[in-house]
């Protein structure tokens, strides 16, 4: 069947852009429950019986477990378990939610002889209370053969260092024997020579921090058989699909995962951390187990951002065309190879397509692993860490050709209609897919957000007076949305007689308000309110698979699943009707809830439904449609920044931040705002506070909130979010991915601000005020 | 030991252990708004009420409560119609995971009874201890600008 003829009978056309229910600002479907405090969090459920589980933490880096003796801990009044390596299957996994086969290396166990950073499980315990659990842990007695370890990513290759994984089932790592989990090159075009002939280049070494996600529920699950004998497991998970199938495949077990409400995960939980143990529990026990991970462990046991090192060399000609882009990279992907290559490539794959004019790229490097907590995926996904070298560099690019970095970094941008040859070269673990970019605004975004930012009056202005330093930058960035190729969603809408519709989506709203805006998407192709949506996202029982909530891709993924589900239903309201009515198709239309006919008659939702339970060709109106992508419109941002140095200390604040995005229709644009807001609070975290620091044994030093700063309320100034007037034409009306394109910029716009205002070009996130004025002391800045 | 206490007007009296944290009690009584976050005190996510002051339920131990009165956020709605700051919240775009939002509410109404003018920076010093990693906070601030302009009567 042809969609594109089915389509233009049933709806109202897309493109358009009257828009009734898209692009209005309704109010969050679940805000309601949420700023009730209703119990619809993980911890909030009360599953009867349930034993409490903990998890022996490994106090050494890396150390092989000689012997485990829990009998005093057995002994315990209350202990259920206690499960060690040789109670848990040998089955290597990755703990990373990725769609299957997985890009990430096969290099970790539930629990396993060898333990590789401080924090690794080494046993799991059950117990009747809390406090049991607490003194079972304590009462384990583990031998350890203590290892050298590697803490400190620029030395994993070093000749002699240890060997973090030598086990013999590894698979999918590139050179385990050398610390390699994975490596990566790509080039076209001739860097060396293009360098050679520039007339202008820069060559500088960025370094990004290993940034912890600090959603506010820390990780969390509960697992129990339910009355037919179905293990369950509810969890705080971005990827239910994907954690029933890494279940299975470790226990050979099958299982109903059920997201509840997601007190944030910002990809912390694109992985698989807790499910494990409880499931384990569970399966050894009969009975329900419950963990709830501590803050603690949350922040030294779960993942972190993929630290990474950019040596990066860039080049222009005199009339300021840029040439040549080459980065060479080192990342740290901690003690497991999780989300190890993809997020690398999406350091290039999702900055080096923002500069298409260029005559060379190359973009190579390894991704070592470390007896340090586990990077996984983090909002962003490698692009903030790429975008801090490029933008940076080509800041100083400019700066060396004497031009506004704003009409640099444009002049040499990419447009709508244009295309890069990195888009085909670069995917997410393999060959990514050609497209030509079909929105992009960001001509709008610079141009326009130069004038709100009063930009060039701006820089006009003294810099340096008294004890403060004003600096100006701008920073450019693009995403994508969703991996294309590979990631589905699905959606299915049933139609209720009381003129309701069940929205049955995978999708998996962590905070975002995906629920809210696929809600918006069916209404819209529906004909009627976001009220008449009943919305159940996340139940692997129930609603139809979806990759899950990660790689910008919800929105725009099952965005348009929903619509086209909501238009297949559409057409079946519309078919249903005209039997009901005798009159045809084509002479009915839908609009508020109703089948309205050429002739002055009218059949509302709830009637067609309710005729088709009772008493007319009966049936339930019931549609399932799926999407998967042929390619991944990148969202554009143009940032300005403004910052203030307190001389006397080093300390720098956002004074105020402008975002110019294009991420196509803001389906809604509080919530899209919100989002924009958002990841950019998080990357003025990683670019002036947050890095957790180790000491020489591998011991995170920054294990709580009070010594891993986030961002709190009065460090966050002003931040103002614009979008531009843009349309995807492949997105569902229009909307491309607005989640972590905020996230790229604050790094390299705060850098370069800096640089403005004192002519200092910090190469390091997150940039510290004792760093910052040491500096600044021996340039004689200090008064 | 016992320990009597109310809960959003509601009596209870409750056997614990010395020792115990206020934070452990209020969810074992049912009231699951108040969220553990981190346990030493940083977030704010356990925030409550103790006689109209807002205290870090995770560090309060429910022996000194004994004759005081408790406001968590299932107080705040009645008859499941939001409270000013509630609505405000929902209507800002504020709550997005909403696992900080329990412990926001009770500290932003504190804060709007001692303050009900409040600045910009006012709000963001008084509520510096509620951390939220979703917002960027500034829809958050709009929300308790605005319940303050309309309680005012000024229009926002």
């Amino acid at each position: 069947m042809n969609v594109r003829e089915e389509r233009s009978v049933a709806t109202s056309l897309s493109s358009d852009k009257n828009f009734d229910v898209v692009n209005t600002s309704v109010e969050k479907i679940d805000g309601y429950a949420l700023v009730k405090g209703k119990p619809v969090f993980t911890d909030d459920f009360d599953v009867p019986d349930s034993l409490i589980v903990k998890i022996l933490r490994s106090p050494h880096a890396h150390a092989i477990v000689k012997n485990v003796d829990a009998s005093k801990a057995l002994e315990l009044s209350g202990v259920a378990c206690v499960l060690t390596y040789k109670d848990v299957p040998r089955i290597a996994f990755t703990r990373a939610g990725q769609g299957y086969p997985e890009p990430s290396p096969y290099d970790t166990f539930v629990l396993d002889k060898k333990v590789r950073y401080v924090g690794d499980a080494v046993a799991i315990v059950a117990a009747e209370s809390e406090e049991i659990a607490r003194k079972a842990l304590k009462l384990i007695k583990v031998e350890y053969d203590v290892l050298d370890n590697i803490i400190d990513y620029e030395h994993a290759m070093d000749e002699n260092a240890p060997i973090i994984h030598d086990e013999s089932e590894i698979s999918g790592a590139y050179d385990p024997k050398h610390n390699i989990a994975s490596h990566y090159e790509m080039h076209f075009g001739d860097v060396d020579e293009e360098l050679s002939k520039c007339d202008v280049t820069t060559e500088k070494t960025f370094y990004t921090p290993n940034q912890s996600h600090a959603m506010m529920e820390p990780h969390a699950a509960i697992s129990y058989f339910d009355a037919n004998g179905r293990l369950t497991i509810i969890t705080s998970t971005q990827v239910p699909y994907h954690v029933r199938r890494i279940i299975k495949r470790i226990f050979g077990v099958e299982s109903r995962v059920i997201k509840p409400r997601i007190g944030g995960g910002f990809g912390g939980k694109q992985a698989v951390h807790v499910e494990a143990y409880v499931t384990a529990v569970t399966l050894k026990t009969g009975r329900p187990a419950r963990c709830i991970y501590t803050r603690k462990e949350t922040m030294t046991a779960s993942n972190t951002r993929h630290a990474m090192r950019f040596k990066i060399r860039v080049g222009a000609d005199k009339d300021a065309n840029l040439r040549v882009i080459d980065m060479q990279g080192l990342s740290n992907t901690g003690a497991y190879g999780e989300h190890a290559l993809t997020t690398f490539m999406v350091a290039g794959s999702k900055t080096l397509p923002l500069y298409n004019k260029v005559n060379a790229v190359r973009f190579m490097g390894d991704i070592v692993y470390t007896n340090t907590e586990s990077a996984g995926a983090f909002r962003g996904y490698g692009a903030p860490q790429g975008a801090f070298a490029l933008d940076c560099a080509l800041d100083e690019l400019a700066h060396k050709l004497g031009m506004d970095p704003v009409e640099f970094k444009l002049k040499n941008s990419i447009r709508e209609g244009e295309t890069s040859p990195v888009f085909k070269v670069m995917g997410e673990g393999r060959e990514g897919v050609e497209q030509i970019v079909g929105s992009c605004k960001i001509e709008e975004c610079a141009i326009e957000g130069a004038k709100l930012f009063n930009w060039h009056e701006k820089r006009e202005r003294q810099r340096i007076e008294g004890t403060k330093a004003h600096g100006y930058g701008v920073a450019f960035a693009m995403q994508g949305s969703s991996i294309p190729a590979i990631d589905m969603g699905g959606a299915t809408i049933k139609m209720n007689d009381d003129g309701t519709f069940n929205l049955m989506i995978g999708a998996t709203d962590l905070g975002t308000g995906s629920d809210t805006i696929l809600a918006q998407i069916a209404a819209e192709a529906l004909h009627t309110s976001v009220g008449k949506f009943v919305v159940y996202s996340s139940d692997t029982d129930v609603t139809p698979f979806d990759k899950g909530a990660y790689a910008s891709s919800t929105t725009y993924v099952s965005g348009n699943a929903t619509k086209r589900a909501a238009e297949r239903m559409a057409r079946e309201i519309l078919k249903a009707a005209s039997e009901i009515t005798g009159e045809s198709v084509e002479k009915l239309h839908l609009e508020n809830g109703k089948v309205i006919s050429k002739s002055g008659k009218s059949l509302t939702y709830s009637e067609i439904q309710t005729q088709l339970f009772y008493t007319f060709k009966q049936r339930q109106l019931e549609v399932t449609e799926s999407f998967v992508s042929e390619v991944s419109p990148p969202p554009y941002m143009v940032t300005f920044a403004e910052i203030e140095i307190d001389l006397e200390t080093g300390k720098v604040d956002v004074m105020s931040m402008l975002n110019y995005v294009d991420c196509g229709t803001p389906i809604n644009p509080l919530l899209a705002r919100g989002q924009v807001e958002g990841a950019s609070s998080q990357g003025i975290g990683m670019a002036l506070y947050e890095e957790h620091i180790f000491d020489k044994n591998g011991r995170m030093v920054t294990d709580d909130f009070f010594t891993y700063k986030v961002p709190s309320r009065d460090d966050i100034k002003k931040i103002t979010v614009k979008f531009a007037d843009s349309y995807e034409p492949t997105g569902p009306f229009g909307a491309k991915s607005v989640s972590e394109i905020g996230l790229d910029t604050p790094g390299p716009v705060i850098a370069n601000a800096i640089f403005d205002a004192v002519g200092i070009r910090v190469n390091r996130l997150p940039i510290k005020s004792e760093d910052l004025y040491f500096k600044l002391n021996e340039r004689g800045l200090t008064p | 030991m016992k320990v009597e206490f109310k809960v959003n007007g509601k009596m209870h009296s409750v056997n614990v252990e010395p020792g115990e944290f206020l934070l452990e009690t209020l969810r074992n009584l049912g009231y699951k708004s108040v969220k553990h976050g981190c346990d030493t005190a940083s977030c704010g996510a356990c925030s409550v009420q103790l006689d109209g002051k807002p205290v870090l339920s995770c560090r309060t131990f429910t022996a000194t409560v004994n004759g005081h009165e408790i406001k968590t956020v299932e107080g705040f709605s009645k008859e499941g119609e939001l409270s000013n700051i509630q609505r405000a919240l929902v209507e800002e775009g504020a709550v997005q995971c909403g696992f900080c939002i329990p412990g926001l509410v009770v500290t932003a109404d504190a804060l709007l009874r001692e303050n009900p003018s409040p600045t910009e920076d006012e709000i963001k010093g008084y509520l510096n201890g509620n951390l939220c990693r979703c917002t960027g906070y500034e829809s958050q601030t709009r929300a308790i600008l605005k319940v303050a302009k309309d309680s005012r009567g000024e229009k926002s």
